[in-house]
């Protein structure tokens, strides 16, 4: 139980020395356990490696991290020997692990065709011929600050946090600041919300300091329900003590005593992780009455979500908190104004918590200096879809997305050629390859026709069609209306139909004017920001890719080859060398020809699964507009 | 009218013992029930209902508006299988019927013994392995009636 300052600050120092010792007298394992990593299969990789050093009597000690943030390379398996760089293997299996030990751990030699890097640390002799953290295009141009610890520390151990200087910046809140302060430092810095709609965070914590009402709330918006996006699960899981220590920081600067972590349930390790972590902090003294000998108390309660995309806007979070149906309702009154049980609440996201307690240890000057003037600081994204590296990433705002997608996602996947890029999951919007060299903030997005959102970064190339793609975030976003307001309910009904007729081949040129009006009433009257934002993807569809809905519509024509009876696959007679693969993988019978000759598609028999197109290593296979004949056939069987 | 005697509502007592008149305990007194129970049975929402003097309708309200709460029983296992056109063609309506016959078990329902439940979906993306049946997010390529029901009865 810490009392003082004094004594987090002697622990501080305790734990480093003792850590220190530690990895002087003893390797180190450490596994990548986020939910990404034991998807991959870490549970299996720790247990081989505990099973191994077991069976060989070694010593050494297996650490599970969160996630550094490299997906496509997991699971992820560090050897770190004392006094010597720590090494990272990448897409390590079972099999391989007793190999690993053997080799590194227990003769010293770095198994250098499966490393991946080496990170050094002062004092250590680099590894030759093997490319440390910064150096590897995925890195370069990654500044990792509200995912610092992510991947470095043991997230189930308050210990590990308090020695990378954890509560440090709670202890200076406490020991020298007073709550205005606070404030002021957090207006200062600059920082905007990570939840997306980026409002000045100081700016909010003034207002709920001043608003009339006890007792206050702070609450921290873990509801992150857009598919693709999993920033805040990784932060949760990697390092969750950075959040709780920024809510308390908030809590004190606001003048509240209590806070809620309202997380989704489909995170259940980030819950078990916050659950545990919480638990630490009361145990240390960080959370409870008189925090380090302060007269601040602040005791923090975590709420699972139930399964509600909705949940995820401030209105709706606080009605659940409550135990009602998550349903939102009209701001202003403000939650700062009047929030949970009708008391000043202040809402921030995952991420906006996490940086803050670097923004008070390092100063708003030191925050001020990373990203652009309106838009301070970094980034973080999931950047997912059709490129090569997939993961999570953090980047000094104003970086472009060109960079992002080209320098650290390393392009687009299997040759093919990029198409657009969506920021802010189903309530963003789509840029096409012209706005890529736009710098990445809160107002250049909003300005080029897409959102910051909450991070989610969908990359999409040629085999994507636009129409359908818009579709598939229509539906969503429309099944997760709560239905409390008409133009969300209805308008949501709407647009679905009339795109679902469009992506049918039923699609007449009056529909797209019917969806930019339908899109502007939504916009207009919807009760909050789901409404609001749900036609936005659409929106930029047609704003984008006009020429693609008309084809859709007025040659019923799919130039994709993803909706379905829109098109045609055809081989090309001069490059296909006949070999025969498509032909093997044709569901349906449909493809016929003679071994290394051109082969020909039936038609009349092919059911469009794309099997053929997917398998063919030579561009063979081609999408074309269907042949009129068997339009006019169909049209006559039906 | 169902028969209140038919289930223990001993779990309850206890759940509601915990929570103990908490402000704002709707959604973790039923996320704890549907643990115990598997899912929301209406005689335990009128006993919550009862027991807590919270209206019947509001607990009926979340317990809609929320995807995570089931109002009818599941089975152990969540069975999906594809019925999008390559399925369909290499004998998705097959694997339906057979499950049918065998278990007894009919789209959208669970089959007597509650161990499985059936749901039918369009098209996952994997054509050139069709037909695919998704097992507990575990996902069987080329599957066929044999196979299906033999992996199901090896499952717990």
């Amino acid at each position: 139980m810490l009392k003082t300052i004094a004594d987090l600050e002697a622990l501080r120092q305790a734990t480093q020395k003792r850590m220190e010792e530690n990895r002087a007298a003893e390797p180190i394992i450490l596994i990548g356990m986020g939910t990404c990593g034991i998807a991959a299969g870490a549970s299996e990789v720790a247990q081989a490696a505990r099973q191994d050093v077991e069976k060989r009597g070694l010593r050494a000690q297996i650490v599970g991290v969160g996630c550094i943030g490299m997906c496509v390379k997991e699971p992820l398996m560090d050897i770190w020997l004392p006094g010597r760089p720590r090494i990272t293997y990448a897409n390590v299996k079972p099999e391989m692990v007793p190999q690993l030990i053997e080799e590194h751990l227990v003769n010293g030699r770095v198994v250098k065709k499966l490393a991946l890097a080496q990170m050094l640390f002062p004092g250590v002799h680099p590894e030759e011929g093997l490319p440390t953290y910064p150096e590897l295009p995925f890195y370069k141009k990654q500044l990792r600050i509200a995912m610092r610890n992510c991947g470095m520390i043991d997230p189930e151990n308050i210990l590990d946090y308090i020695a990378v200087d954890g509560y440090q910046a709670l202890a200076k809140a406490l020991g020298g600041m007073q709550p205005d302060q606070v404030i002021e430092e957090m207006k200062t810095s600059g920082l905007r919300g990570r939840g997306g709609a980026g409002f000045p965070t100081g700016l909010k914590w003034e207002f709920c300091r001043r608003a009339q009402g006890e007792p206050k709330y702070v609450i921290c918006n873990a509801d992150e329900g857009d598919p693709g996006a999993f920033m805040d699960r990784s932060i949760l899981e990697g390092d969750p003590h950075s959040v709780i220590e920024g809510m308390a920081i908030a809590a004190y600067a606001i003048g509240a005593r209590q806070g809620y972590i309202y997380c989704r349930a489909e995170y259940p390790l980030a819950i078990k992780r916050l659950r545990k972590a919480i638990h630490q902090a009361y145990e240390y003294g960080l959370l409870g009455e008189n925090i380090l000998g302060s007269d601040f108390s602040f005791d923090l309660y975590l709420k699972e979500g139930a399964g509600a995309f909705v949940c995820g806007e401030e209105t709706a979070l606080i009605a659940s908190i409550e135990g009602r149906r998550g349903e939102p309702r009209p701001r202003p009154p403000f939650p700062v104004v009047s929030g949970l049980w009708n008391k000043p609440s202040n809402v921030n996201n995952v991420k906006s918590y996490g940086l803050t307690p670097q923004i008070i240890l390092r100063g708003a000057d030191w925050f001020r200096t990373i990203g652009t003037p309106n838009s301070p600081g970094t980034a973080v994204f999931a950047l997912t879809g059709k490129i090569k590296n997939t993961g999570l990433i953090e980047v000094p705002m104003g970086i472009t997305l060109r960079e992002i997608i080209y320098d650290i996602g390393g392009g687009i996947a299997k040759k093919k050629k990029f198409k657009a890029v969506q920021t802010g999951g189903p309530l963003g919007g789509c840029l096409p390859e012209s706005a890529l060299d736009t710098p990445v903030d809160f107002d250049s997005l909003t300005q080029a026709g897409a959102t910051m959102g909450s991070g989610g970064m969908i990359v999409v190339d040629q085999d994507t069609c636009m129409v359908e793609f818009a579709l598939y975030f229509l539906t969503f976003a429309s099944a997760e209306s709560c239905g409390k307001c008409v133009p969300c309910r209805i308008g949501g009904q709407r647009l679905l139909e009339t795109l679902t007729r469009i992506v049918e081949g039923q699609g007449q040129m009056e529909d797209l004017e019917t969806i930019e009006y339908i899109s502007t009433q939504m916009q207009q009257a919807s009760l909050c920001a789901l409404g609001q934002l749900t036609p936005g993807p659409v929106m930029a569809a047609l704003r984008f890719f006009r020429d693609e809905f008309e084809m859709h519509v007025k040659e019923r024509f799919c130039p994709a080859g993803v909706c379905k009876g829109m098109f045609q696959y055809e081989i090309d007679e001069v490059s296909c060398p006949g070999c025969g693969l498509c032909l093997k993988v044709c569901p349906s019978d449909a493809i016929s020809g003679e071994k290394k000759k051109p082969h020909v598609i039936h038609q009349e028999k092919c059911i469009q699964c794309g099997a053929c197109y997917e398998v063919c290593n030579l561009g063979a296979i081609h999408i074309s507009p269907r042949m009129a004949s068997v339009v006019a056939m169909e049209a006559v069987a039906e | 009218m169902v028969n209140t005697a038919t289930v223990d509502l001993a779990p309850l007592d206890e759940i509601l013992k915990e929570f103990n008149g908490e402000k704002g305990a709707v959604i973790p007194i039923l996320q704890r029930v549907q643990d115990a129970y598997g899912y929301l049975p209406k005689e335990v929402l009128s006993a919550i209902s009862k027991r807590t003097g919270i209206p019947l309708s509001r607990l009926y309200g979340v317990a809609t508006f929320y995807a995570q709460f089931h109002l009818t029983r599941r089975g152990c296992h969540l069975i999906k299988i594809c019925d999008g056109t390559a399925c369909h063609v290499r004998g998705a309506t097959k694997l339906v019927k057979s499950l049918e016959e065998a278990l007894q078990l009919s789209p959208g329902g669970s089959d007597p013994d509650y161990k499985y439940s059936l749901e039918i979906v369009y098209c996952l993306g994997s054509c050139g392995l069709a037909p695919i049946v998704v097992v507990d997010d575990q996902v069987y390529g080329q599957t066929n009636p044999e196979s299906l029901i033999e992996r199901l009865e090896k499952l717990e």
